[in-house]
């Protein structure tokens, strides 16, 4: 896939590193504000998209870069479930426990195991989305090379 | 607010119409667009914010992803006449709703009104969510304490999705 013009390339530069912020802003602030994994993970996966679109596959070098997205999500989600067996071990024994000291509500650290839910929930979510908009890219490509 | 809602899903039924009748098939994704930003000003009209940012992100990133898609495609879509089939098709389809709406009508008399009322498990909910998680946001403190395996079914259909999708368009087999 082709690159676009200099314009969209510029703003692209100028905008992609705060939407990926924003992203990690609403991931990690998931359990005090509207939002959380699903909502900050795509807007992760928007930034890498808005990125391959205005510059292209060949710009990025994107041939081979699905196999990583795949292994990232699928640790992503292994990660997600440990924890929640690690509820099993150190918690009441239940699984899905909240087995980490709940905090004072409305800090950023705070309501025990569900900011980390939060996070590799939303990793998983990236780069899931990423996978599926990669696989519709590139493995067109492939076989036309 | 009903009133308000009601003429957002008019136009979200008039959007989905145009999207099936379109000729093109970018128009017909776009058309699609409508349906799901509707959907967002209707989750917000409704106090829903947390639906609303993901609704809004999701049906964004779709639509990018599938005009990508669809401009590298043919764009045009196959034209067949109508025949005796579809008209069968058609008038199956009217009966089997006027069957569900009557039923659903039937059913909906022993509801509580919509909106009002809440069940003895959300009462629970709603009331512990806070101080049992020490989450701020509600939401977050249901979906990933207490209704924690309905999040890990959801993470697992997006697992599935993708490799699905892997699956199904490799064209190349793996070495």
């Amino acid at each position: 896939m082709k690159g676009m013009t200099l314009i969209v390339k510029k703003t692209t530069q100028l905008i992609a590193g705060l939407v990926f912020l924003y992203g990690i802003y609403v991931v990690l602030h998931g359990h005090l504000t509207p939002g959380g994994g699903f909502a900050g993970g795509v807007i992760i996966a928007g930034s890498f998209i808005l990125l391959t679109l205005a510059y292209g596959s060949d710009f990025m070098k994107l041939t081979r870069e699905e196999t990583g997205t795949t292994i990232t999500e699928n640790l992503a989600i292994l990660t997600a479930l440990l924890i929640a067996l690690a509820g099993l071990i150190f918690g009441a024994g239940i699984f899905f426990s909240n087995w980490l000291p709940a905090g004072k509500a409305g800090e950023l650290i705070s309501a025990g195991v569900i900011p980390l839910y939060n996070i590799f929930i939303g990793i998983e979510v990236a780069a899931s989305i990423l996978t599926i908009f990669l696989a519709l890219i590139i493995f067109k490509e492939e076989i036309t090379k | 607010m009903e009133a308000a809602i009601s003429v957002i899903l008019v136009f979200m039924i008039i959007g989905a119409i145009f999207a099936i009748h379109a000729k093109d098939l970018l128009s017909a994704v776009i058309t699609c667009g409508i349906i799901g930003y509707g959907l967002v000003i209707c989750f917000l009209l409704l106090r829903a914010p947390d639906l609303a940012i993901v609704q809004i992100v999701v049906e964004t990133i779709t639509l990018v992803i599938m005009v990508a898609v669809v401009l590298d495609s043919t764009r045009r879509e196959p034209f067949s006449k109508p025949d005796l089939r579809e008209y069968v098709n058609i008038s199956t389809a009217v009966v089997i709703i006027a069957v569900i709406f009557f039923f659903l009508k039937m059913a909906s008399g022993s509801l509580d009104e919509f909106g009002k009322g809440s069940l003895r498990m959300a009462e629970h909910y709603i009331e512990g969510a806070s101080s049992k998680t020490g989450s701020a946001n509600l939401v977050t403190g249901v979906i990933f304490d207490f209704r924690g395996y309905d999040t890990l079914g959801e993470a697992t259909v997006l697992v599935t999705a993708v490799l699905g999708v892997i699956t199904i368009l490799r064209l190349k087999g793996k070495k």
